[in-house]
């Protein structure tokens, strides 16, 4: 039997706003349990919330990167539950008065765009964070109260590729707009995800059950991989699905029920007594829109002709914010932008992987690397020297005209020195003489190598294939 | 419970749920007590449904004030001694809590 898949995500992500959502307590990651607390995250009787108009503006701005109807009246609501992570025994957040409606994001699959829809964004309060101990649990409530944006999407993923994508997806968005770093060893991005699998040829969908406890991507790709696998079996078995919570446990690679019973699903929402409705008036959301950064398909498209650069290339360096950025740094000061693109690409990339750092980390500033690449177009250098002094900028930064000039690095293009080099080269190696004499044009490069190490690589290559060539012509 | 009353459908309320939701044990007595106060209250709000509402949003808040908004600007919250000072107990500068279980 053949079963289409049905996937839904509910992405959380933290807004970085400076205070909390409904206090003005400090939202820094890190700082010792408990510190960043007041009598509102704490849920004081009587402590009054008051809204944070960046986390509104960021929400909205979200939703207008994805083409989100922006709701002119939102409220906020309780969403009534006991668990230690919360104190007031209710979370604020908002139920049927989002501050955005619908919307959609695009991923690729098998080379072809697909839209996934988006149902709603809303803003919510995040919890505290539980920590367990032997025979009792800790509660640290510097998370609680930081503003928490809840991306729900529609079930339009049929895959955990496609999943996976989407994630991806939404946070180059939520990147590019500046309003999170996503970053999820810190807990800025989470997600739950709904899963149901139907008979091929069935309208409408099967039971879905929820999968908690994805604290990356690959979680989720993975715990995805094995719930739809697990559906399969039991529906194959003459089973049913039940609508149940499951957790994903990374460590067996398993999901589990977690037994929640259907009746703690009754939030009781009600309209949050404590906080006036937010009606956004044209003007104002006309203002925030006017800040709206490039996305990265537009910033991509104008990649392609400001700078003349691949589609290949300007797709690579879009993935990430911060990256584009930089290749924007270096190579508005130079004057070839398709080599900047080379570096940043092959050298910068692969030296970021290998350390695992960012690439705000790099001690290789954007003007240095322009500076380095205008060094190789006016031959003061080679590639092989370029590289070393790339090497050395990674790990003492610095300028790579000091760098020349300190270690003498700079290319041998005086006619004599090179000569003399060639001739030693083909006085040592007859043999590589005779070889490209008799017809084998390669031999030539053995010799090239050869000079370049008597030059200790500060020869100019294309001087040194020219003589070469000409002494060995008859 | 308010979806019944809205539609005029029966309105049993199902007090021990209800109790269960809001961690309140009652007993028999109490249950019974507060099954006919409730339904009273409920048959008391049901009348609003005899006026024609067409057209009307339900009222959230009584004063019509909206956008009360601060700046996104930090200031100390209480000293952690001070916070802690309410905890029954505590672990590791956390609050101490019976163990949980997921």
């Amino acid at each position: 039997m053949n079963y289409i898949v049905s996937i839904g995500l509910e992405v959380h992500v933290q807004l970085q706003t400076r205070s909390k959502m409904f206090c003005s307590c400090d939202t820094g990651y890190g700082a010792p349990p408990n510190t960043h607390v007041c009598p509102v995250c704490l849920g004081y009787p009587g402590a009054m919330p008051v809204m944070n108009k960046e986390a509104i503006r960021m929400t909205v701005l979200a939703g207008m990167m994805i083409d989100s109807e922006i709701s002119t009246y939102s409220k906020f609501d309780r969403k009534s539950y006991f668990y230690p992570d919360m104190p007031k025994n209710y979370q604020i957040t908002q139920y049927d008065k989002p501050f955005c409606v619908g919307g959609e994001v695009e991923i690729m699959v098998d080379d072809q765009p697909k839209i996934i829809g988006v149902t709603r964004i809303h803003l919510e309060e995040d919890v505290g964070k539980n920590m367990h101990f032997r025979g009792s649990s800790g509660v640290d409530f510097n998370r609680a109260g930081i503003p928490l944006m809840e991306i729900v999407s529609e079930p339009d993923m049929s895959s955990p590729q496609e999943a996976y994508d989407y994630l991806t997806a939404l946070r180059q968005i939520v990147t590019y707009t500046g309003i999170s770093e996503c970053n999820q060893e810190e807990g800025n991005m989470r997600c739950d995800v709904n899963c149901s699998i139907r008979p091929e040829g069935q309208e409408e969908l099967g039971t879905k059950t929820e999968l908690k406890n994805l604290n990356s991507f690959k979680a989720a790709f993975h715990a995805l991989e094995y719930e739809i696998a697990r559906q399969k079996d039991v529906l194959g078995a003459g089973g049913e699905i039940v609508q149940e919570t499951r957790r994903w446990d990374p460590d067996t690679c398993e999901t589990y029920s977690m037994r929640v019973k259907e009746k703690d699903h009754d939030y009781r929402y009600f309209p949050e007594p404590d906080l006036m409705p937010v009606v956004l008036d044209t003007d104002l959301v006309a203002k925030w829109r006017s800040g709206l950064p490039e996305l990265p398909d537009m910033r991509k498209k104008r990649i392609v002709t400001e700078y003349g650069l691949p589609e290949y290339d300007a797709g690579v360096l879009v993935s990430e914010k911060a990256l584009v950025d930089y290749f924007e740094g270096a190579a508005k000061l130079s004057s070839n932008p398709k080599a900047i693109s080379n570096w940043v690409m092959t050298e910068v990339l692969r030296y970021l992987a290998e350390k695992e750092i960012a690439i705000t980390a790099l001690k290789v500033t954007p003007e240095a690397l322009s500076a380095l690449v205008a060094l190789v177009d006016d031959k003061t250098i080679n590639m092989t020297t370029a590289k070393d002094i790339f090497a050395t900028m990674c790990d003492k930064g610095g300028a790579p005209a000091d760098i020349v000039k300190d270690q003498g690095l700079a290319q041998v293009s005086d006619d004599g020195a090179i000569a003399a080099f060639v001739k030693q080269a083909m006085d040592e190696n007859p043999k590589s003489v005779a070889d490209y004499k008799s017809g084998n044009k390669a031999a030539v490069q053995f010799l090239v190598g050869q000079v370049m190490r008597m030059s200790k690589g500060k020869a100019n290559p294309q001087m040194v294939v020219g003589l070469l060539t000409d002494l060995m012509k008859d | 419970m308010a979806n019944e009353a809205d539609q005029g459908g029966p309105e049993k309320i199902d007090v021990r749920y209800v109790a269960n939701l809001a961690r309140l044990y009652l007993d028999d007595s109490e249950v019974e007590t507060f099954q006919g106060q409730l339904e009273g209250i409920v048959e008391h709000v049901k009348q609003i449904g005899e006026l024609d509402l067409a057209g009307i949003e339900p009222t959230s808040h009584a004063r019509p004030v909206q956008n009360v908004l601060r700046e996104d600007v930090v200031r100390a919250g209480l000293g952690h001694e001070l916070v802690m000072d309410n905890a029954p107990k505590e672990k590791n500068g956390q609050f101490a809590v019976p163990q949980i279980i997921e």
